[in-house]
């Protein structure tokens, strides 16, 4: 765990908390059984907004506070400990989209109530089942955007769009001309194609300003995906302490705790890279792309890890639907997929470092 | 977070000491010198000294600043972290290198700081403090290695001294050494707590040090044996039967050194990346990669790996510096360190092809020919200071609490 201040420490107690009480597993069950169209838990998205979280990125001039994304990684690593089932990653990405453009209108008519958490927002960036940016065939002509795009995360229940087009970033905030189609994927949570039919669209800025946000959101996912492996590691090694076969707890067996020893050691690995993204970007670092691909292929490898070992290590009982260990594998994989998976993370990085 | 006053430089106590320390490395380190660290350690041999490495050594170790953390009173530094942080930046500044090292820095004198008597402390640390003396250490036996308290080295009580029978393995510069601290058995009856903290003369009869040739080609390490060694009752450090906990209280700075957490850090990720060695040997096609695209993945596995390790070094150093007690993360330092110097050192020789691969002679370049030896040498780091999979019953059970075999 990184070295934290006094506000840090009080806004991660708080989102533990909050997420062990209000978000456990089961309320993502709940949710999931429910189905309702948005995809996720609309009361604790209301929760959320209330206690500001919103708005942890969000200049404090637009009602954000402002600490940064070390501080939004601490809220998201709580929430994917138990898969809270939110649309804060999602909307927090936008956000930066508006916040680092020159739309000086833009910034002022939603920042504020998206600090607020009035609005649900996302980035529409792919247009094909894997991250690949440089495929954008998204055109803007006199002000209208038309283009497809897919595996839009929080899409079916977003009212604000920051939608990847060849000359750069732009905000769909209408519904002419835009239509939704739901895509049921194994996570259980809301992924959407988005067609734009020559929706009314404002420019926030060019494909550098693109390339900027994606990094911002794949280290705020590293941070939720960091959460994730951590309680996978928890429960596992909770669960080699009571499960007793041979006449033996689990837990005794030399061969699992090796097992245990590597999955830790890879643990901590990944906590340093994904801390050191999001520090990199609060201290405005010119590296922050190297610091990403790495965060993000070393924290998909470690996930895959532990998501598979969880299974595997609860047995029988960790095929079973009534266990937690098949959610997050499910989810494992999906935040794996997106914004680029371990191999390509490591492709980038070797280009980007001159081989 | 910084406090107001460490952010405002016009207040910052730092400054002055930052001013002294320039000054002093302006009149002392010879300019020569400048980033040529021969790492006069006790593995590496005996060095004769030039005269500005001579004086260099001289003046740091009568200023005691190799050991700057140490107290003042026996010969070291005397400095507060944040003193001795400057005290590296200032040196890292003008290639300024630590010419105080080996065993007696690293292992035995934070353990003797700790456990010794005040006889013991005045007698010994001020000839570590100024690298007078070079210690080795007395541990593994050749029935005793990962498991190391069935060690069977016998120091027999004679009122006012011990007789000491037994043969010690693995005594990393045992050749070189003028002093042993060694883990002896003063209790049969009992396994852990039957074990003493001893310290021997090299110089005592009956000690004959017989070097092991290793694969490398090299003899860093020794077979010791002691036959009938007499040892005063005051070289015992602690109680008798106390040795374990001593003992196991010195393989944690051990382990800190190894893994990188100390001096060795720098030395692990000096020298050309990887990356680097395939460009030059290998060369990039026209996309601008390297032309082997397996190897070319395994490289950015391995770069990215060491990455990771260092911002882990580094996450470790802020949080034990911070009121959040000693890191967890360090328990993972010294498999880790293990797996990237070794993961380096096979991707180098694969890049160089048979070039990677000479043992001596023509044909090969300086920097091929210790690769080969690096490589080899390398294998031992998985193995000594506790084997990678010692580290993992640790990890297993101190750290994830589990659960001991019935």
């Amino acid at each position: 765990m990184a070295v934290l201040n006094d506000e840090q420490t009080m806004l991660r107690d708080m989102a533990r908390e909050w997420a062990d009480n209000e978000a456990p597993t089961t309320a993502f069950r709940k949710m999931r059984d429910a189905a309702p169209v948005e995809g996720y838990d609309a009361d604790a998205w209301a929760a959320m907004g209330q206690m500001g979280w919103a708005g942890v990125i969000i200049p404090e001039e637009f009602g954000g506070s402002a600490f940064g994304y070390l501080s939004l990684g601490l809220v998201l690593e709580q929430l994917g400990r138990n898969l809270a089932a939110s649309p804060l990653a999602a909307t927090a990405a936008a956000s930066t989209a508006i916040a680092l453009g020159d739309n000086e209108a833009a910034k002022a008519e939603w920042l504020p109530r998206i600090a607020a958490g009035e609005i649900v927002a996302t980035l529409a960036i792919d247009e094909g089942p894997v991250h690949d940016p440089a495929k954008t065939a998204t055109r803007v002509t006199d002000g209208k955007l038309t283009g497809t795009k897919q595996f839009v995360a929080e899409g079916d229940g977003a009212q604000l769009f920051v939608v990847s087009a060849v000359d750069g970033l732009y905000l769909v905030s209408g519904d002419v001309g835009v239509s939704r189609s739901a895509r049921h994927m194994a996570d259980s949570r809301s992924h959407a194609q988005v067609v734009f039919d020559g929706a009314k669209a404002e420019k926030l800025g060019g494909t550098d300003l693109t390339a900027k946000v994606v990094d911002r959101a794949t280290a705020a996912l590293c941070a939720e995906m960091l959460g994730m492996a951590e309680q996978a590691f928890a429960v596992t090694n909770d669960y080699l302490k009571v499960r007793v076969q041979f006449g033996q707890q689990l837990s005794t067996f030399q061969a699992l705790q090796h097992r245990m020893a590597k999955m830790f050691t890879e643990l901590e690995l990944a906590r340093s890279a994904v801390e050191g993204a999001l520090e990199a970007i609060d201290a405005g670092r010119s590296d922050v792309d190297q610091a990403v691909s790495l965060a993000k292929a070393i924290m998909g490898d470690t996930l895959h890890l532990v998501s598979r070992e969880m299974v595997q290590l609860h047995g029988g009982i960790g095929m079973t639907d009534e266990h937690d260990a098949g959610l997050y594998l499910k989810r494992a994989y999906v935040l794996e997929t997106m914004w680029g998976n371990a191999a390509w993370h490591r492709e980038r990085f070797a280009r980007l470092n001159g081989y | 977070m910084a406090t107001a006053a460490e952010l405002d430089v016009s207040v910052n106590p730092l400054d002055a000491f930052r001013t002294e320390v320039r000054e002093w490395l302006a009149a002392n380190f010879p300019p020569a010198l400048k980033g040529k660290d021969n790492a006069m350690s006790a593995i590496d041999g005996p060095t004769d000294l030039s005269a500005d490495e001579a004086a260099w050594k001289k003046a740091m170790g009568d200023k005691g600043w190799g050991v700057p953390t140490w107290p003042a009173q026996y010969g070291g530094g005397g400095l507060d972290r944040g003193q001795a942080r400057v005290l590296q930046e200032e040196m890292g500044r003008i290639g300024a290198w630590n010419p105080i090292g080996g065993m007696g820095v690293m292992m035995f004198g934070p353990t003797l700081l700790e456990y010794g008597n005040e006889a013991q402390k005045s007698e010994h640390i001020p000839a570590i403090a100024k690298g007078e003396v070079r210690w080795c250490q007395g541990y593994s036996e050749p029935g005793a290695g990962s498991d190391l308290a069935s060690l069977q080295m016998f120091a027999e009580d004679k009122g006012n001294h011990y007789v000491v029978n037994g043969q010690k393995t693995w005594t990393s510069g045992g050749q070189w050494a003028d002093k042993c601290f060694a883990l002896v058995r003063t209790d049969k009856s009992k396994k852990h707590e039957g074990i003493s903290f001893l310290l021997i003369d090299m110089t005592s009869p009956g000690v004959e040090v017989k070097p092991i040739r290793l694969i490398s080609g090299s003899s860093p390490f020794c077979e010791t044996f002691f036959t009938d060694v007499k040892v005063p009752k005051e070289n015992l450090v602690g109680q008798e039967g106390e040795g374990w906990t001593i003992g196991k209280r010195l393989l944690q700075h051990e382990r800190q050194n190894l893994s990188g957490g100390g001096s060795a850090a720098g030395r692990m990720f000096a020298g050309k990346s990887v990356s680097a060695l395939a460009k030059e040997y290998r060369g990039l096609d026209d996309q601008g990669r390297v032309t082997d695209s397996d190897l070319r993945m395994r490289i950015v596995r391995h770069e990215m790996d060491s990455r990771a390790f260092m911002l882990t070094l580094r996450r470790a150093a802020l949080e034990s510096k911070s009121n959040q007690g000693p890191s967890a993360a360090t328990s993972i330092m010294k498999n880790v360190g293990a797996r990237i110097t070794q993961d380096r050192a096979e991707l180098s020789i694969e890049i160089m092809g048979m070039n990677g691969l000479g043992w001596e002679g023509e044909g090969f370049t300086d920097e091929e020919l210790t690769q080969t030896r690096t490589w080899l040498w390398g294998k031992a780091v998985s193995i000594y200071g506790g084997s990678s999979e010692i580290q993992n019953n640790v990890i297993a059970k101190r750290i994830l609490g589990m659960l001991d075999h019935q």
